[in-house]
């Protein structure tokens, strides 16, 4: 029985947003017995409707609102409107993640005192550490079904996993593996079909395979009775009483009508783009810079890890795009060991393109035989994905911007990135090492390709002890507002070397916890 | 293509040097109803040696041995549009007059790639490049009918992905 709140009904939590951080706190608020009111911009698509075709998937799901760009990084001058790859819809982007899901390094949750001050980073430490999030990860790994934790076997090792597999232990590589994903890997150990390697995982798992909240944690919470999803409603600004508690939210119906919504709590989970934008356009007299903006931390700080690819290419087909799209890991460079030239550590996992895509992302803007000749052994390569941990800097932001806006009016967002040297240094080592991994198994030539649009986005309300510091406490509460969350990847401190997925999901089941707690006692 | 082939870039030229396959991509990729009718839009809207120019271009820019002619046309033939036609138009004069600063006749009379390159990368920071090049990412690799050129697979739900066909498979390493 699907719940149906009225506009003015105050006692509501209200979540805008439905991924990895806004979806699972719908379900487990709901399954407290919480009512939830989740607003999402986007519609809803399953498996029966994802398409496995990259440009018309695209079309579908991402997210492509008006958006302008600035800052030293590559995608400002490819892809200028389009800073982010991320999706639109029910369920966010936990329809096109890959379904990595590894838990953060005990280190990385203290960036500032493992690595010192660093010039030019505005680096932190994590209010909370490993120790806290430890029984917080257990219930994520669980609720995703992660291979190789509980009883979950690893999934099977495909061609472009093989050649990953062989170059990385040539190397002397020790720490390589299938992964942990959130991808069932057996009939037996979950409710889902085990994966059928069919590939497209960035375009929605047709067997519904992988854990995405579109088809997991959204039924389950509006089976409850108590979660009530309103899709296309995207919401304007937030606004708040003389004492400055929030209020309610505007949004943007499905027909495009503007509605008021009330709410007792507010918990904002509109990626790291939309949600400190959201809290800026929702400046107000008595917040003149924007809700929750006291420590002026709100849109700073942006991260979207040091990212890249390497391409090598071999004399025999490998045809890399059959199976898992993130089939495996190497570990080996993740810990922090500053020898190498930089703080904080990278991840190399296997990632594969198709033809389309590989066209569009191998080297964008390039043309002619060099670039050709390289996608015309397309059927020969080999592919691997670098996820590193990018430096926070207070000047890669996200602010308004002046003159665009999006379809409804509104200042769009716009996003400047620029690597620090750190970031720099760490992407060259990445490379060298994928370059010199599929060299060790006979690869005839390597192409590192420059950072994708950005598909982990993090930091731009970060959590933090001291008010001045940051944006939200240890429970993701604001500082400034304590009825106002921020449930996203935007909470984040420093943004680890480890895809971001498993740590929303883990802060999202303990913020819901805290939030239900405090309701029953009356405090929010 | 060549030089001498500008001459026989007729609507009917076009169509009886790869009717077989012209037919199937046309079919398969959805982007026009019926080559003929088609093809009679092509050379109405801009004239047949802007539509030579374009294809060149296009072959240029993403020079693939082993992908024909016809896919190149439909990756271009967008601009035979009343929208597109003065673009085009001021575009092909920008680069005809590149190519005659270089001392060429035109463009299409260059008859070495190299050559043609060289033009190319005098315009190349140009808006009419940039719009041609940026458009055939899309226009020519994501026509479905060039993937097994490339031994891509496309899609494999439909049979019921690699789990027994060959995922993992390799067998060289």
């Amino acid at each position: 029985m699907v719940a149906k709140f009225d506009l003015n009904d105050d006692s509501v939590v209200v979540i805008i947003g439905t991924g990895a951080g806004g979806g699972v706190l719908a379900n487990e608020l709901a399954q407290k017995g919480v009512k939830v009111v989740a607003l999402e911009a986007g519609g809803r698509y399953l498996p029966e409707d994802y398409l496995n075709d990259e440009w018309a998937s695209f079309g579908q799901l991402a997210w492509t609102d008006t958006r302008t760009t600035s800052g030293d990084w590559r995608v400002a001058k490819d892809f200028s409107g389009l800073p982010t790859w991320i999706v639109k819809a029910v369920g966010g982007t936990t329809t096109h993640w890959a379904g990595a899901s590894i838990r953060f390094q005990d280190h990385e949750w203290k960036a500032l005192s493992t690595y010192g001050k660093v010039e030019g980073a505005n680096l932190l430490d994590w209010p909370i550490d490993g120790a806290e999030m430890a029984p917080w990860y257990d219930k994520a790994e669980e609720k995703l079904g992660v291979t190789r934790t509980g009883n979950r076997p690893g999934l099977p090792g495909s061609n472009n996993y093989k050649v990953f597999e062989k170059g990385a232990k040539s190397l002397g590589y020790t720490q390589v593996h299938t992964g942990r994903m959130a991808i069932q890997s057996s009939d037996e150990t979950g409710n889902r079909i085990a994966c059928q390697q069919t590939g497209f995982c960035f375009q929605g798992c047709k067997w519904g395979a992988k854990w995405s909240a579109a088809y997991t944690d959204i039924p389950e919470g509006e089976a409850t009775g108590n979660l009530e999803v309103r899709e296309r409603s995207h919401v304007a600004k937030i606004l708040h009483d003389d004492t400055g508690k929030v209020t309610a939210v505007e949004y943007f119906d499905k027909d495009g009508k503007l509605q008021t919504q009330k709410a007792r709590i507010i918990c904002v989970a509109g990626n790291t783009i939309e949600s400190p934008r959201l809290l800026l356009n929702s400046a107000s007299e008595m917040f003149p810079n924007g809700l929750a903006n006291s420590s002026d931390q709100v849109g700073r700080n942006y991260m979207r890890h040091v990212t890249g690819s390497v391409y090598g290419v071999f004399d025999k087909p490998v045809r890399m795009w059959r199976g898992t799209t993130m089939a495996g890991i190497v570990q080996d460079e993740a810990h922090h060991a500053p020898e190498r030239g930089f703080v904080g550590g990278y991840e190399l996992e296997t990632l594969s393109l198709g033809l389309p895509f590989m066209a569009a992302f191998l080297d964008p803007g390039a043309w002619g035989r060099e670039f050709t000749s390289g996608l015309d052994s397309y059927e020969n390569m080999a592919g691997l994905w670098i996820v590193g941990e990018d430096l926070p800097q207070e000047t890669n932001r996200v602010t308004l911007s002046k003159d665009a806006k999006d379809q409804f009016g509104l200042p769009a967002p716009n996003v400047n990135y620029s690597d620090h040297p750190n970031d720099i240094a760490m992407r060259n080592h990445a490379y060298a090492r994928g370059v010199a991994m599929y060299e060790a198994v006979g690869a005839t030539r390597a192409f590192p390709t420059p950072p994708y649009p950005s598909t982990h986005n993090l930091g731009t309300n970060r959590m933090s002890e001291d008010p001045k510091l940051g944006v939200v406490n240890k429970w993701g509460q604001t500082h400034d507002i304590a009825n106002l969350f921020i449930s996203d990847g935007s909470q984040f401190t420093t943004g680890a070397a480890e895809n971001p997925t498993l740590t929303i999901v883990a802060l999202a089941i303990r913020q819901a916890d805290h939030i239900a707690t405090e309701m029953a006692a009356g405090t929010i | 293509m060549k030089q001498t082939q500008l001459t026989g870039i007729t609507r009917r030229a076009l169509l009886s040097r790869s009717l077989a396959t012209w037919a199937l991509a046309v079919s398969g990729a959805g982007f026009i109803a019926a080559p003929d009718a088609a093809w009679a839009l092509e050379v109405t809207v801009i004239t047949p040696e802007q539509m030579a120019t374009l294809m060149q271009m296009a072959r240029d820019i993403y020079p693939h041995d082993k992908v024909g002619d016809q896919y190149y046309a439909i990756a271009v033939k967008g601009y035979d549009s009343a929208d597109s036609k003065d673009m085009v138009a001021a575009g092909i004069d920008e680069l005809n007059a590149a190519a005659v600063a270089q001392g060429h006749a035109s463009y299409l009379a260059i008859g070495w790639e190299k050559d043609r390159v060289k033009v190319l990368q005098a315009i190349e920071t140009g808006v009419f490049f940039q719009k041609v090049r940026a458009g055939l990412v899309t226009g020519l690799y994501n026509q479905k009918e060039i993937w097994p050129i490339f031994g891509y697979e496309g899609e494999s739900f439909s049979k019921g992905g690699y789990i027994h066909r060959g995922f993992d498979d390799i067998n060289w390493l």
